[in-house]
C-alpha cells in the first residue's frame, strides 16, 4: 500500500509544484517585468508617482497628502500634537499622519463617542483656526480619510481656509482665492466621484506665488491624529 | 367473511366520476386513541429516527432538567410544551399508522389457519391423485392443493385446473364473486379468499408469510414502510437546517454574555426548537404513511413508497385502449345501407342476424336499430324455423336462416370479405359503394360488419349486400379532459392497442391522446418502455397477462390488476385489488399530492420561523439594547410571555396540521408554474403571516398566566 | 452635475459597462472552458509541469489535482515570505513571523487576501509579484475551475469526467485572466497608478518636512487584485491608497474589473447548459440583490442613519477618500462585499451602522451577488438547488434542475455545503468573543465591537477579506484562527461542489416537460431571491441583532 501510494502522493504534488512555478514565471515575473517596462517607456511620469517638483527636485507626489504643520517643539516626543501652520492650506485629519509608510483610516465607529468627541473638538478648533462659525466647518475637515494620504480637501474647505491663509501670508484674499479657484478638480468625465481641491498642488502653487511670510502660531489644538 | 373485511373500502371506483383526491377526515377520537403509542415513541432511541424531533426531546429533557434546579412557573411552562411538541409529531405519526392498523386487524382476521388438501403427486389431466392434509403454513412453492366449494385458498397461487368463482371481499372489499380459471390472465388467487362454487387446483406460488394477504398487512401497518428517496432527501436538508440553528444559537451565548444579557438554558431551549423545522420534522413521517393509505382507500396497494414517488414523476403513462380509454367492447354507431335498399330494412337485416349474437358486438346492432328505427328485439323463440348460425373463426360471419312457405331467406354480417365472398358464392355481385362504405369506415377508424342477404324464391335465388353496420370504439366519457389535464401536468399518454394504426389513430384523436402503439404485441410495448426510458423519463403502465409482466417490471410505475395472473402481480410494484386500469391516472395524483405536502409543509415551517425570531430575538436581549424592543412589533405582553407563545404556538400548530399531513394539500392538475404560484401564496406567505397572528393572540391569553407577566 | 445625478449616473454607467462585456466575455469564458485545442504556450507549461493536458479527470482526481496544487502554493507562499530577507527586491523587509506568514499564505490561496499584515511595511516587491500576486491569478483560475466543473455536472450526462483540472487552470489565467489584467494594468498606469521597481523614495516636502513615497509595481498586481475578485492591497489602504486608485475614474475601472468576471460567468453557464435563459435568470438575482444593497448603503450613508459620529461631522466621510465621496464609496463597498473581493476604498468600520451591517450581511449571503470568479456562481446555484429542491416538491415531482434529480446525494453535498460557512463564522465568532483576551482586539466597544469580529469571521470564512478594520487582528490567535477558518471555508465548499458536480454528471438528463419547474422565469427568480434571503437571514439574525441591529436601532 505504501509502496504505491506514498510516490503516487508525491508525484502529485510535485507535479502541482512544478506547475506553480511555471506559472509562477509566467504571471509573477514575466507579467509584472512586460508592465514594468512599457509603463517605464512610456508613461514613465505616472508609474513613478506623479512627482512634483520645485527647481528640479522631487517635493511631492501629487497623489499623497502631506502634512502642514509647524515644525515640533520637541522634536523626538512622540506625544506631541503637532500644529498646524497657518501659512499653508491643511489638509483632512490623518489617522496616520500622512506617513505612506503607514496607511489607513482611524476605523472608528459611527456610535463610538471618541470619534464623536473628536470630531467636535476639531470643529471647534477649525472654527476658531480658520475664524468661521462652527456649524460652517465641512465634513472633510473633521473626518480622517480612508488611507490617511488623501491629498484633496473639499472646494468648501478649501475657500474656509484662504482668509487664514493670506492673513498669515500677507496676500490678498481675492488672489489666494484665485489660486484655489484654479486648483479646483471637477468630477473625472463629468460624473465620477466628488469635486476637489488638490492641497499639495496648491500648496505648491501657493509657495510659488510667494514666499511665506514670517509665521505667527496660532493653533490651539492638534488638527491631526497620531 | 362475508362482511366486508376491510371497513374504508370504498365502493368500486369504475365509472366514478373524476374527483379531488383526498382521504377521509380526521376522528378526534382517534387522536386520544393513539395516544399510548405516541408516548411509546417518546422512548429516545425511537425519535433518534426522526433527528429534528430528537433535538426537540433533548431540549425538553434540558429544560427539565433546569426546571428541577431552578423551578419556576416559566421554566415549567417551556418544559411541559417543548415534551408536548414531541409527543405531538409522535401523535401524527401514530394516528397516521393508526389508520393502517385498522385495515391490518381485519386482514389477519382473513389469515384465519387454513387446512391445505395438497395433492401430491399432481401432474396436468391427472386423474384421481393422492390428497393429503396440511396445515396451510406448511406450502411449499409450487405444491398443489386442491380447494371447493366452501373452503378457503390456503395461500397464494394460480389456478392449473378447473374453474371456480372465488369471493375476495376479504382483500378488495368487492362483494361480488369473481371467476378464476386455469390458463389465460384470471388464473391468480389469493390466500384467504374463498371458493364459492366449483373445484379448482391451485399451485402454490408464495412462501407462507410472504403471501400477498402478510404483505397487504406489512404494508397496510408500516412495518415495511422504508424511507423513500426523496423523504431521506427532504430529512437531509431538514437536518442541516437544524444543525444551522443549533449552532446559531449555541454561539448567541458567547455574543450575549458580551452584550451582558447572559440568557438561561431554557430560553437557549426554546428558541432551538422554534427555529428547527419542527413542523414539517413532525409531520414527515404522517405525510408518507398518510400518501400509502390514501392508495390503500383507493384500493390500490403499492409495494413500496418508492413505487408513489414515482408515479409523481411520472412522464409518460401507457394505457391499454380496452377497458381504460374506450367502453370493454365496439359499439354499433350507424347502417349504411347501399343505394337502392332503406335504412330501415337494412337495421331490420342486422338486427335479425343478430338476435342469437351474445357479443356485445352484436348486442348493441340489436340495441341500436331498437333504439334508431323502433325495431322491437325479437328473440330467437319468436322466430318460427329460424336456424341461427354462430360466428367461427373459419367462416367470420354470423347471421340467420329464416325459412318461410314462401320464400327462404338467408342473412349474414361479418367481415367485409367474408360476406362479400358468401354473396358472390350465391351468385350476387356487391357493387362498387359497398367497398367505398367499407373503406370509409375503416379510415375513420371504425370497423365495417357487411351484412348480406340471400333470397330464394323457387327456384330463383337473389344474393346482394344490404350494407354496412359501423362499429366502433366508444372511448368513456370525460377521458379527453382528463388527458388534456395531465397534459398540462407534463405528462404524455400514450395508447396501446392491437387495433391497426388506421383504426388506433382514430380512436387516438377522438379520445385526445398523445401518442399510440397500434398492434401491440408485448415485445413492442417493452421496446416503447426502454426507448422512453432512454431519454430519462418515467413510465407507468397497467398489466394483467403474464406476458405483460417483463413490462411492468420494466416500468417505473407497474399497476397489475388484481384479477391478473401471479407473474403479473410480481413484476409490478403496486396492484390494483379493483382491477381498474384508469386508476392509473388517481395514482399520479396521489404521488404528486404526497410530494407537494411535503414541500408546501416545508415551505410553511421555515417561513414560521421569520414570526418566531421578531417575538423571542426582542425578548432575549430588549433589556440591554432597548432599541431591539422596535423588533417587537407584535407588542407581546412580556419576555416571558413572548418566548411561550412562540413555543405554544409552534407545538399547536403541529397538531392543527395533522389533517393537512394526513389528507394531503389541495391538489388540482394544472401546470407546474400555476401549482407553484399557488403554494407559495398559500404556504410560503401564510406561513410568513399566520403565526405572526397565532402568537399574538396566545401571548393575548397568556399573559394572564401569573408568573408569565 | 449634483451629487445624486453624478451617482445615479455612475451606476448606470457601471452596470452598461457590464451588461456589454457580459456577453463577450461569458462567451470566451464558455469557449475557453469547453474547447479541445491546446495553445502552444499551453503546451510547453503542461511539459513543465509533467501533467497530461488531454486527460479527462473524474471527480476525485480532480479535487486531488486542486488540493495539492492550493496545497504547494500554501506551502511555497509561507516559504516565500519566510525566506524574503534573502531574496531579491525584498527592500531590508524583515521575514515574515510564522503565525503571519501562515495567515497570508492561507488567506492569499484561498482567494480571501485578509490582510493582517500593512503591506508597506511588511512585503518586499519580489513576494509581492512572485508570491501575493501570483495567487491572485490561481485562486482565481480554481474558482472558475471548480464551477466549471458544476456546469459540466449539468451538461454531461452519464459519464464519471468533469473536465482537467491543469487545463482548466493553465486556460483561464492564460487566455482570460492575464490578458485582461495586462491590458488594464496599462490603462491603470495611464491614469496614475505607479508601477516601478523602487524602494520607498524620500522627498523634503513643502512645508519642510521628509517624506518617504513607496514605490513597486503596483498596476500589475491591482488589476488582478481586482479582476480575480482577490482583494489585497499593495499598500495597507487597499484602494483607497492613491497609488492604488488615484481618481474617480481609476475607482470605476475597479469596480468595473472586480464584477467583471463574476457577471459575465451566468452567461458562461447559460451558453454551456445550451439556454442562455438559465443564465439571465441567475444573474438577475444578482443584479437584484446587488441594486438592492446599493441602494440601502447608499441611503444608509447619505442620511447618516443612527450615526452620531456623522451628525457631528455633517456628513459620514469619516474612513472615505475626498476624491471619491459617498457615492463613489458605497458603490465600491457593496460591489467588494458582495464578491469576494474584499478589496476597500474606505473604511467600512466607520460606515453607519446599516451601511456597515449590509457589508457584513453581503458576505453572509455567500457571496453570491456576484460573488468571486467562479465561487459566486457555485454559491448561487448550490442555493439554486436547495430552491429547487423545495419548490420542486410543491409541483409534485422529485424536483430536478436543469433535467437533473435532486436526489438524497445531491442534497447531502449541497446541504453541507449551506451548512459549512454560517458554522465557521458562527463557531468562529463564538470562540473569540468567549475568550475575553481576543474580545479585547476591538477597537469600537459596545455591538460595533462585537461587528468587528462578526465581520472579521465572516470575511474569513466567506473568503472576502475586506475587514472592519479596527480589530487587531494580527495576534497568534486570530493568524491561526483566521487562516484555518479561510482554508475551511474554501476548500470544504469546493469538496462539496465537485462531489456534486460529479453526482451530476453521472446522471441520465430527464427531459423537460409542462410539469418541469420552469427555473428561467420571473417566478423563480422571485423564488431564489426569497430563498437566499431567507435562509441566509434566518442562519445570522440572532448574531447581526446583537451587532448592527443593536447598535442601529437605538
Amino acid at each position: 500500500m505504501a509502496r504505491t501510494t506514498l510516490p503516487t502522493a508525491l508525484r502529485h504534488h510535485l507535479a502541482a509544484l512544478r506547475m506553480l512555478l511555471a506559472l509562477t514565471v509566467i504571471t509573477g515575473v514575466g507579467y509584472p517585468l512586460l508592465v514594468t517596462g512599457i509603463a517605464q517607456a512610456g508613461l514613465s511620469e505616472q508609474a513613478n508617482g506623479s512627482l512634483l517638483t520645485t527647481h528640479g527636485t522631487a517635493v511631492a507626489s501629487r497623489l499623497i497628502g502631506q502634512n502642514f504643520a509647524l515644525p515640533a517643539r520637541h522634536p523626538g516626543d512622540p506625544h506631541e500634537v503637532p500644529r498646524p501652520d497657518p501659512g499653508w492650506f491643511q489638509p483632512r485629519p490623518s489617522a496616520g499622519g500622512y506617513d505612506p509608510g503607514n496607511s489607513g483610516a482611524s476605523n472608528l465607529g459611527p456610535t463610538n463617542p471618541l470619534l464623536t468627541a473628536t470630531v467636535r473638538a476639531r470643529r471647534a478648533a477649525l472654527a476658531a483656526f480658520d475664524g468661521v462659525p462652527p456649524a460652517a466647518v465641512p465634513a472633510d475637515a473633521v473626518t480622517g480619510s480612508g488611507s490617511g494620504l488623501d491629498p484633496a480637501i473639499s472646494p468648501a474647505y478649501a475657500y474656509q481656509q484662504v482668509r487664514r491663509v493670506a492673513r498669515a501670508r500677507r496676500l490678498t484674499p481675492a488672489r489666494v482665492r484665485r489660486l484655489v479657484t484654479r486648483q479646483l478638480h471637477g468630477r473625472d468625465l463629468g460624473f465620477l466621484g466628488q469635486p476637489y481641491v488638490n492641497v499639495v498642488e496648491l500648496n505648491q502653487a501657493l509657495a510659488e506665488e510667494a514666499r511665506p511670510g514670517p509665521r505667527r502660531p496660532q493653533a490651539r489644538t492638534g488638527l491631526t491624529d497620531s | 367473511m362475508s362482511s366486508p373485511a376491510v371497513p374504508a373500502a370504498t365502493p368500486p371506483s369504475t365509472g366514478r366520476p373524476p374527483r379531488r383526491v383526498a382521504g377521509g377526515l380526521l376522528d378526534p377520537r382517534q387522536l386520544v386513541r393513539s395516544l399510548p403509542d405516541a408516548l411509546r415513541k417518546l422512548d429516545p432511541r425511537v425519535m433518534l429516527h426522526n433527528p429534528v424531533m430528537f433535538v426537540v426531546e433533548v431540549g425538553a429533557a434540558l429544560t427539565a432538567l433546569s426546571a428541577i434546579r431552578t423551578p419556576g412557573v416559566f421554566a415549567w411552562v417551556i418544559t411541559v410544551w417543548l415534551w408536548l411538541t414531541a409527543l405531538f409529531a409522535n401523535l401524527a405519526e401514530a394516528v397516521a399508522e393508526g389508520r393502517g392498523k385498522a385495515q391490518a386487524a381485519a386482514l389477519r382476521r382473513a389469515k384465519t389457519t387454513t387446512t391445505a388438501r395438497r395433492l401430491t403427486d399432481w401432474r396436468p389431466g391427472a386423474t384421481d391423485p393422492a390428497e393429503e392434509e396440511v396445515p396451510g403454513t406448511a406450502l411449499r412453492l409450487g405444491d398443489h392443493v386442491v380447494v371447493e366449494a366452501g373452503q378457503l385458498i390456503p395461500g397464494d397461487g394460480d389456478v392449473v385446473e378447473g374453474i371456480a368463482s372465488v369471493d375476495e371481499s376479504a382483500i378488495t372489499g368487492e362483494s361480488a364473486p369473481v371467476i378464476r380459471e386455469s390458463g389465460g390472465d384470471r388464473s391468480a388467487v389469493t390466500g384467504g379468499t374463498k371458493v364459492l362454487s366449483d373445484r379448482i387446483v391451485v399451485e402454490i406460488t408464495a412462501k407462507p408469510g410472504e403471501t400477498f394477504i402478510d404483505r397487504m398487512i406489512a404494508l397496510v401497518e408500516g412495518a415495511a414502510r422504508q424511507r423513500t428517496p426523496n423523504e431521506i432527501a427532504l430529512n437531509i436538508l431538514l437536518a442541516s437546517l437544524t444543525i444551522i440553528f443549533l449552532i446559531a444559537v449555541v454561539t448567541l451565548q458567547p455574543f450575549a454574555v458580551f452584550a451582558g444579557a447572559e440568557q438561561t438554558l431554557v430560553i437557549l431551549v426554546a428558541l432551538v426548537v422554534a427555529l428547527i423545522p419542527t413542523t414539517i420534522g413532525a409531520l414527515l413521517p404522517a405525510i408518507g404513511i398518510a400518501g400509502m393509505d390514501r392508495l390503500v382507500q383507493r384500493n390500490v396497494l403499492a409495494m413500496s413508497g418508492r413505487a408513489v414517488e414515482a408515479a409523481g414523476d411520472v412522464n409518460t403513462l401507457l394505457l391499454d385502449k380496452t377497458g381504460t380509454i374506450t367502453l370493454g367492447n365496439r359499439q354499433a354507431a350507424a347502417f349504411l345501407p347501399v343505394p337502392g335498399v332503406s335504412v330501415e330494412e337494412l337495421a331490420d337485416a342486422a338486427q335479425l342476424s343478430s338476435i342469437a349474437d351474445e357479443t356485445p358486438e352484436g348486442r348493441s346492432i340489436v340495441v341500436l336499430a331498437k333504439e334508431q328505427y323502433a325495431l322491437r328485439g325479437r328473440s330467437e323463440g319468436e322466430l318460427d324455423g329460424a336456424a341461427f348460425v354462430p360466428f367461427t373463426a373459419q367462416s367470420r360471419m354470423s347471421g340467420v336462416d329464416l325459412d318461410d312457405p314462401r320464400e327462404r331467406r338467408s342473412l349474414r354480417k361479418g367481415a367485409a370479405t367474408a360476406v362479400m365472398r358468401w354473396v358472390r358464392d350465391n351468385g350476387g355481385h356487391p357493387t362498387a359503394d359497398v367497398g367505398q362504405l367499407v373503406d370509409g369506415i375503416a379510415a375513420s377508424g371504425g370497423t365495417p360488419l357487411v351484412v348480406g342477404q340471400v333470397t330464394r324464391r323457387g327456384g330463383a335465388s337473389d344474393a346482394r349486400v344490404l350494407g354496412v353496420v359501423h362499429l366502433k370504439d366508444v372511448v368513456k366519457e370525460g377521458m379527453r379532459d382528463r388527458f388534456d389535464q395531465l397534459r398540462r401536468m407534463g405528462i404524455r399518454t400514450v395508447m396501446i392497442t392491437g387495433d391497426n394504426p388506421l383504426t388506433a389513430h382514430a380512436i387516438a384523436q377522438e379520445a385526445g391522446v398523445d401518442d399510440f402503439l397500434a398492434e401491440a404485441a408485448p415485445e413492442d410495448k417493452m421496446a416503447l418502455i426502454r426507448r422512453e426510458q432512454e431519454g430519462g423519463k418515467l413510465v407507468a403502465m397497467t398489466g394483467d397477462g403474464t406476458n405483460d409482466a417483463p413490462a411492468l417490471a420494466q416500468a417505473d410505475v407497474g399497476v397489475a390488476m388484481n384479477t391478473g395472473t401471479s407473474a403479473a402481480k410480481e413484476a409490478g410494484n403496486m396492484v390494483d385489488l379493483d382491477s381498474n386500469p384508469t386508476k392509473l391516472i388517481e395514482i399520479v395524483e396521489i404521488g404528486k399530492q404526497l410530494l407537494i405536502t411535503r414541500g408546501a409543509l416545508t415551505t410553511f415551517s421555515i417561513a414560521n420561523d421569520v414570526a418566531k425570531y421578531f417575538a423571542i430575538i426582542p425578548a432575549m436581549f430588549a433589556s440591554v439594547h432597548p432599541g431591539l424592543d422596535r423588533l417587537n412589533i407584535m407588542r407581546l405582553h412580556s419576555p416571558a410571555s413572548a418566548i411561550t407563545s412562540a413555543i405554544v404556538f409552534n407545538a399547536l400548530i403541529i397538531v392543527a396540521l395533522i389533517p393537512l399531513a394526513l389528507r394531503g394539500v389541495r391538489y388540482r392538475p394544472s401546470s407546474a408554474s400555476e401549482l407553484l404560484g399557488r403554494n407559495i401564496w398559500l404556504y410560503g406567505l401564510g406561513g410568513l403571516v399566520l403565526p405572526f397572528l397565532g402568537i399574538k393572540l396566545l401571548d393575548l391569553l397568556i399573559q394572564f398566566i401569573p408568573g408569565l407577566r | 452635475m449634483g451629487d445624486t445625478a453624478a451617482g445615479w449616473l455612475q451606476a448606470a454607467v457601471l452596470v452598461a459597462a457590464l451588461a456589454l462585456s457580459h456577453r463577450p466575455l461569458g462567451g470566451a469564458l464558455a469557449h475557453v472552458l469547453t474547447t479541445d485545442r491546446h495553445w502552444r504556450i499551453e503546451r510547453l507549461v503542461y511539459r513543465a509541469g509533467g501533467v497530461n493536458g488531454d486527460a479527462d479527470q473524474r471527480w476525485p482526481a480532480y479535487l486531488r489535482s486542486l488540493l495539492a496544487f492550493s496545497f504547494m502554493s500554501t506551502l511555497f507562499l509561507y516559504a516565500f515570505l519566510r525566506l524574503q530577507d534573502h531574496l531579491l527586491l525584498s527592500l531590508g523587509r524583515k521575514p515574515v513571523p510564522a503565525d503571519l506568514a501562515f495567515n497570508t499564505a492561507a488567506s492569499f490561496v484561498t482567494n480571501t487576501n485578509w490582510q493582517a499584515y500593512a503591506g508597506e511595511a511588511t512585503m518586499g516587491h519580489l513576494v509581492q509579484m512572485a508570491g501575493l500576486a501570483v495567487q491572485n491569478f490561481v485562486s482565481a483560475a480554481v474558482g472558475i475551475a471548480v464551477v466549471a466543473t458544476l456546469i459540466r455536472g449539468f451538461t454531461r450526462k452519464r459519464t464519471d469526467r468533469v473536465g482537467n483540472f491543469w487545463v482548466d487552470l493553465t486556460r483561464l489565467v492564460l487566455r482570460v485572466l492575464l490578458p485582461i489584467s495586462f491590458v488594464f494594468a496599462v490603462v491603470l498606469v495611464a491614469a496614475g497608478v505607479i508601477q516601478n521597481f523602487h524602494g520607498a523614495h524620500a522627498v523634503a516636502t513643502l512645508a519642510g518636512g521628509r517624506q518617504n513615497l513607496p514605490g513597486g509595481p503596483v498596476a500589475s498586481q491591482e488589476t488582478i487584485k481586482l479582476l480575480g475578485t482577490n482583494g489585497g492591497g499593495f499598500f495597507s489602504a487597499n484602494s483607497a491608497h492613491p497609488f492604488e486608485n488615484p481618481s474617480g475614474l481609476t475607482n470605476l475601472i475597479e469596480i468595473y474589473l472586480l464584477l467583471v468576471i463574476p457577471f459575465s460567468l451566468p452567461r458562461t453557464f447559460g451558453a454551456m447548459v445550451g439556454d442562455v435563459r438559465q443564465g439571465y435568470a441567475v444573474v438577475t438575482v444578482m443584479v437584484l440583490l446587488w441594486a438592492a444593497s446599493v441602494v440601502l448603503v447608499t441611503a444608509n450613508e447619505l442620511y447618516r442613519v443612527s450615526s452620531p459620529a456623522g451628525h457631528a461631522a455633517g456628513a459620514m466621510a469619516e474612513g472615505k477618500e475626498t476624491r471619491f465621496g459617498i457615492w463613489s464609496s458605497a458603490l465600491f463597498a457593496v460591489s467588494t462585499t458582495l464578491t469576494s473581493c474584499g478589496a476597500v476604498n474606505s473604511a467600512h468600520d466607520s460606515y453607519t451602522p446599516g451601511g456597515g451591517g449590509m457589508t457584513i450581511f453581503n458576505m453572509m449571503l455567500g457571496e453570491i451577488a456576484p460573488g468571486g470568479t467562479g465561487s459566486g456562481l457555485y454559491g448561487i446555484l448550490i442555493l439554486a438547488v436547495v430552491a429547487v429542491f423545495v419548490a420542486g416538491l410543491m409541483v409534485g415531482r422529485t424536483p430536478e434542475y436543469l433535467g437533473k434529480k435532486l436526489r438524497g446525494q445531491e442534497m447531502r453535498y449541497a446541504s453541507l455545503y449551506i451548512l459549512t460557512t454560517p458554522a465557521l463564522v458562527l463557531v468562529g465568532a463564538g470562540l473569540a468573543m468567549a475568550f475575553p483576551g481576543e474580545r479585547a482586539a476591538m477597537l469600537n466597544p459596545g455591538p460595533h465591537g462585537f461587528s468587528e469580529v462578526l465581520y472579521a469571521l465572516t470575511s474569513a470564512a466567506n473568503n472576502n477579506g475586506s475587514a472592519f478594520a479596527g480589530l487587531s487582528a494580527d495576534t497568534v490567535w486570530y493568524n491561526t484562527g483566521l487562516g484555518v477558518v479561510m482554508l475551511l471555508g474554501r476548500f470544504l465548499p469546493m469538496v462539496f461542489v465537485l462531489a456534486l458536480a460529479g453526482s451530476l454528471a453521472g446522471q441520465q438528463p430527464v427531459p423537460v416537460t409542462a410539469g418541469t419547474l420552469p427555473t428561467h422565469r420571473p417566478q423563480f427568480i422571485g423564488l431564489l431571491t426569497g430563498v437566499i434571503l431567507i435562509v441566509v437571514g434566518l442562519t445570522y439574525f440572532p448574531a447581526l441583532a446583537l451587532g448592527p441591529l443593536a447598535e442601529g436601532l437605538r
